[in-house]
């Protein structure tokens, strides 16, 4: 069993909480942002993220095959030049999926009712999760790949198993977790600067907070929504190839749960709060992590998510949302 | 009709309204370049519905409307601004979370000329002194007159040609009133034309070099500003007396 006072295993936990954290985060800004314009929490965003992880799957096979890569030496030396080529490309590929879904299956509903668009969104949620297990049933060269369509999928470690902290440390840090912080924290800092003083960045703000006012400003909302998704899904597909490389698995359920953890995070930042998206994203890695160590992990998912019905019924608004929505 | 007194916007016979309910059954309104035109009524007479339906933030059913000439029938609301047609919203519609500068940069969203947004800047200040101050304040913690003020001094931010404003007076202290009403008259005198939507027909008419009274979705009376404040239809229904 553990040691309560163990500093080394709280250490290690607080790491993987803050690595999975930043990625829940890097998620959990893509509902925000859409919730934030339009009011809608865009229940296939999760499944989004798990498509562009077997995208990146799929893109490190043809790697493989065409001997950019050597399947050996995965984990043992670096391929910064993947990964990053990766976070790109799973990016691009997401924030225009997420461009489509928005023209096709969200704006003809913009003003219908809100159910209508909840329902649409979970429409999309179930379309995309069948496409990841066509996806899982086509054949992918990866290590231990194959398999049934359904079974979860081996992905590779893109950069070293080194330990960082040495050879004797028991708390392991590896570039595989310091990958995740070089990422991310540029990406919130550049969307954050994007959102304040960038055009297009004050045109979200101002759709965000009165889209009729935004109208009679110029401002053609429908493209402010749709520069919003791409934003959105951009982030998520850099999470997806992060997460994948962290967590050594893609499966075509995985978003659901990502989805649900970036979810809570949001809600717990705030909805439609960046800065909230961002600080809940960390917190529930963190409480996941600890609970995974300290509750047991089977009990983490119902730590999270009875987070998610307390601040609901508590502090709806979160912890750095308004405090009441202006109306009128 | 002299040049500088050209036909700006023309609107035939509107129809307009929500759902299944029709709020306007045919409005016709002339505004000549370089006028104050009032449009005074109860509530729900149509005056919002009017001007919003110019704006194109509520589609046009029948009927036409003209600005400088061309038609804005399926004109998108961020192209007609473009073109000079600027609404300052009933109950201002200020961003609140965003500043007073913010807000004020966002009314000049649709130009590209960046010299000329920070001079315009400059005459905005002027125009309401109080703004300058509060620059970096955000726009939600305003008083009532501020957020007008704000709301005007953005839709100035767009250089409109046309500046329609809806109900500047409504929940606003009196002093703040007359201080709006005061800048009107500066920016009528500075060549802005201004349609002028206001339940304060005293004000408005006092105002106004032309007036037009709506009643259930129709323009029932029309005439020059003191004409229509003799009107003794006008005293009875709109002016108390």
């Amino acid at each position: 069993m553990f040691d309560w006072f163990d500093s080394d295993v709280l250490l290690q936990q607080l790491l993987l909480g803050l690595s999975n954290g930043m990625i829940i985060a890097l998620i959990a800004l893509g509902y925000t942002m859409v919730y934030g314009i339009i009011e809608l929490i865009n229940f296939a965003h999760g499944d989004l993220f798990m498509l562009g992880s077997f995208l990146a799957l799929t893109l490190v096979g043809a790697a493989m095959n065409c001997g950019l890569v050597d399947p050996a030496l995965m984990g043992e030396s670096s391929h910064w030049w993947l990964l990053g080529t990766l976070v790109v490309v799973c990016g691009i590929f997401c924030g225009g999926l997420n461009l489509c879904i928005d023209h096709f299956a969200y704006k003809p509903l913009r003003r219908a009712s809100k159910l209508s668009q909840l329902v649409a969104a979970i429409g999309v949620s179930f379309i995309i999760v069948n496409l990841g297990l066509f996806w899982g049933g086509l054949p992918m060269e990866v290590l231990g790949g194959g398999g049934a369509a359904a079974a979860p999928k081996d992905f590779p470690h893109l950069v070293s198993d080194v330990n960082l902290l040495g050879e004797e440390s028991f708390v392991v840090m590896t570039w595989n977790d310091v990958v995740i912080f070089v990422v991310t924290i540029p990406l919130m800092i550049g969307l954050t600067l994007f959102v304040k003083f960038t055009k297009l960045g004050m045109a979200m703000r101002a759709t965000a907070q009165h889209a009729t006012a935004a109208r009679l400003m110029g401002v053609d909302v429908n493209k402010v929504i749709a520069a919003t998704f791409a934003i959105g899904g951009f982030l998520g597909g850099a999470a997806s190839v992060l997460y994948a490389n962290y967590n050594s698995t893609v499966s075509f359920q995985m978003g659901f749960r990502a989805g649900m953890d970036a979810f809570t995070a949001a809600v717990l930042g705030g909805i439609g709060s960046l800065p909230g998206a961002m600080l809940g994203g960390l917190l529930i890695g963190l409480v996941r992590a600890m609970s995974d160590q300290y509750v047991g992990s089977e009990w983490t998912n119902v730590v999270v998510f009875s987070l998610l019905v307390l601040i609901l019924i508590f502090r709806p608004t979160g912890l750095l949302g308004l405090k009441q929505r202006e109306k009128v | 009709m002299s040049a500088s007194n050209s036909l700006l916007l023309e609107i035939h016979e509107l129809t307009a309204g929500y759902g299944s309910i029709e709020v306007l059954h045919g409005v016709s309104i002339q505004v000549h370049t370089g006028e104050i035109v009032s449009l005074i009524g109860g509530n729900g007479a149509g005056k919002s519905t009017s001007l919003s339906c110019i704006s194109g933030i509520v589609p046009l059913r029948s009927g036409a409307v003209r600005f400088a000439g061309e038609s804005l029938a399926g004109v998108a609301a961020h192209a007609i601004v473009k073109r000079g047609l600027v609404q300052v919203p009933e109950g201002r519609k200020i961003f609140p979370r965003m500043t007073v500068l913010e807000n004020l940069r966002m009314g000049a969203y649709a130009r590209t000329d960046r010299a000329a947004i920070e001079s315009d800047l400059e005459e905005v200040y002027a125009l309401f002194e109080i703004l300058k101050g509060r620059s970096s304040q955000l726009g939600g913690t305003l008083s009532g007159g501020e957020q007008q003020m704000l709301a005007i001094g953005r839709a100035l931010m767009s250089r409109p040609k046309l500046l329609m404003m809806d109900e500047p007076s409504m929940g606003i202290a009196p002093l703040l009133v007359a201080k709006i009403f005061e800048a009107v008259k500066s920016l009528r005198a500075r060549g802005l034309t201004i349609l002028l939507v206001e339940q304060n027909a005293r004000a408005a008419l006092k105002l106004a070099d032309r007036g037009y009274v709506l009643e259930t979705g129709r323009v029932v009376l029309s005439g020059t500003g003191a004409e229509l404040l003799s009107d003794p239809r006008v005293q009875a229904a709109y002016l108390g007396e």
